[in-house]
């Protein structure tokens, strides 16, 4: 006899819950997040001031440094500490409004390519075939290059860019969910179309849509990043990551420090979103769970 | 008026190989308030007949017949709003795979009380409480804690009786049951089918049972057609063609049964039914009946009556017994 029965999302939680390195991960994340919303109260300075008496400043740790700048400043004077801060917000925002946005319409074209299938299917697959095509950086510098570079058309391309795989995997998930006998027999009891797909399929889909979602957060930062370091994401003054790798780069031999602050965050926030990630998989896939 | 009337159903699925037709001319009838068995091996098209009544077969089946009428209106001609208005309410199915036709996503109550409110019987808490309601009248034990577990959480037994009160929820004319116990073991199959008979009692609704167990056949039904190759082998009461079958194939499901084996060995059809890709012969079940001679190689067998409304279609049928031959 259940007494309490747990739902399959309960399931995955305490599964979740088990793997260390994912929770650790979370948390890493989770603080990052935090730095990035609270970023005005905790940076101790305006990410855009330039401090003319220190330009170039190093670290507190290194020799010379200081603690007015723990991270030290860059080529115009502006603390490192601060610019990193700001740049969690504008690069999580990135990362999680494109995967918001992909996941939104990738699901919806998946489901729908699913659903109607024929000559639909067909057309909006093969476009998807083209989108994949084009290497993801160079189709985004050309959609930011028709479209003019800022933080909003950055989102925009990078969406764009990663919309084939969240149609693919949602479709792909909606086949084979179509073709179970609960589906049948919800059509059994005359569900329409349109309820089949969001009230039956869409549910017994969300984990692998889940999963690459969660990836896909950190492949936008690391395209955003990379827009950014050419010159086409988020436009000076703006402290983001990859534009203040590229400011940094003519300081590499001089100043090595600058570039490790931007270079840093973007590897430790993209390795904990890939080791959360996984651990989602791991916690939504009940063949790759410990019982 | 019959309640399900079917003349002349035809599925043909488009294959790469051309054209496979899984059911070839069938007719079923069914009275409101009758039980009847549609009986043949697994691959005779008994399923796809169903399936194409209920409009379920993939976009690659082409159905056609001559008549296919419930409760009057004829079911080609609903538009898929009305048909969707009419399936799940009037007209149910259960399926044979109890563990995987429940969505496994949500609880049980909830599915029930989804199929309630999608067809405006009863919304919210009301169609909550009519779901554990119905969960007590097909006889699952603590029926609240039932309603809120998930399907994984449940026996097949268990799963297969909250098919049957999602899909006896509306008090639908007909139920059709495909193979409702062939993924259950023993015990809990004659529940399911004392269940069945029970609620057919007390609603009055018809019941389809498709099924390949003559045992299960014996225990409900009313009336019996077998089908073979998806095509009608033989049709009869239930009675009449349990004492004396008149077409080989009917003969030979019927020795194969364990109560009636008189050897050592129990009695087997040699060969199997023709796949897809075989040729079908005029008569299907040539290659493999005693009683075959040429003609059943070139001619279609003819139907012959069989006395009441029992018919056989078979070139050389078994004799009657004497005494009916008599009357």
């Amino acid at each position: 006899m259940v007494e309490r029965p747990r739902s399959p999302w309960a399931d995955a939680l305490a599964a979740f819950a088990e793997n260390r390195g994912a929770v650790l991960a979370l948390a890493i994340l989770a603080l990052i997040a935090l730095a990035g919303i609270f970023a005005p109260f905790v940076a101790p300075h305006s990410p855009l001031d330039q401090f003319r008496d220190a330009v170039a400043a190093p670290p507190a740790f290194a020799p010379g440094g200081s603690w007015r700048f723990p991270l030290g400043t860059d080529g115009v004077g502006r603390d490192q500490l601060s610019r990193v801060l700001w740049g969690a917000r504008i690069s999580l925002f990135i990362g999680f409004s494109v995967a918001a946005a992909t996941v939104l319409t990738g699901a919806a074209l998946g489901l729908a390519t699913a659903a109607i299938g024929g000559w639909f299917d067909g057309l909006v697959m093969r476009m998807m075939d083209i989108v994949l095509a084009v290497p993801s950086l160079v189709l985004a510098i050309l959609i930011v290059a028709i479209v003019g570079p800022s933080l909003a058309n950055t989102i925009l391309a990078i969406a764009i860019v990663y919309l084939p795989r969240f149609v693919r995997v949602s479709r792909a998930a909606a086949l084979s969910e179509l073709s179970k006998d609960y589906v049948t027999a919800a059509r059994a009891m005359g569900a329409s179309k349109v309820r089949l797909m969001l009230r039956t399929v869409l549910p017994n889909a969300t984990a692998p849509i889940l999963v690459v979602a969660a990836l896909g957060v950190s492949d936008a930062i690391i395209e955003a990043a990379g827009l950014g370091f050419l010159g086409l994401g988020a436009q000076p003054p703006t402290p983001e990551w990859g534009a203040m790798l590229a400011d940094s780069r003519d300081f590499l031999r001089a100043d090595p420090w600058m570039v490790a602050a931007p270079g840093i965050a973007i590897l430790v926030t993209v390795l904990a979103i890939n080791i959360a990630g996984d651990g989602l998989r791991d916690a939504l896939d009940p063949k790759l769970r410990r019982s | 008026m019959a309640l399900l009337d079917v003349r002349g159903l035809t599925v043909e699925f488009a294959t790469r190989a051309g054209p496979f037709r899984a059911v070839e001319g069938v007719d079923v009838t069914v009275d409101a308030g009758e039980t009847l068995a549609i009986v043949g091996e697994s691959g005779s098209g008994k399923s796809v007949a169903m399936l194409a009544v209920m409009g379920l077969l993939p976009w690659n089946a082409k159905v056609t017949a001559e008549r296919i009428e419930f409760d009057g209106r004829d079911l080609r001609a609903l538009s898929p709003r009305e048909r969707r208005a009419l399936v799940g309410k009037d007209l149910a199915m259960i399926f044979q795979e109890p563990m995987s036709a429940l969505n496994p996503c949500f609880t049980v109550g909830f599915q029930i009380a989804e199929a309630l409110s999608a067809h405006g019987a009863a919304r919210g808490a009301e169609a909550r409480k009519r779901a554990v309601a119905l969960l007590a009248e097909v006889g699952i034990p603590e029926p609240e804690a039932r309603a809120r577990a998930f399907p994984h959480q449940m026996s097949g037994g268990m799963c297969q009786r909250a098919m049957i009160a999602m899909a006896i929820a509306l008090r639908p004319k007909l139920l059709i049951a495909d193979e409702p116990t062939t993924a259950l073991d023993v015990t809990v199959q004659a529940q399911i089918l004392d269940l069945l008979k029970r609620l057919r009692a007390e609603t009055g609704m018809a019941l389809v049972l498709v099924t390949h167990d003559m045992g299960v056949v014996a225990e409900t039904a009313d009336r019996v057609v077998v089908q073979y190759a998806g095509r009608r082998a033989e049709g009869n009461a239930a009675a009449a063609l349990f004492a004396a079958p008149r077409h080989p194939y009917t003969a030979a499901l019927l020795d194969a049964l364990p109560e009636r084996a008189t050897g050592e060995r129990l009695a087997a059809i040699p060969g199997a039914v023709p796949g897809p890709s075989e040729p079908r012969l005029p008569c299907a079940f040539a290659p493999r009946c005693p009683r075959a001679q040429d003609v059943c190689r070139t001619q279609a067998p003819p139907r012959a009556s069989t006395g009441g409304e029992g018919y056989v279609h078979c070139h050389f049928p078994l004799p009657a017994p004497a005494g009916e031959r008599a009357a």
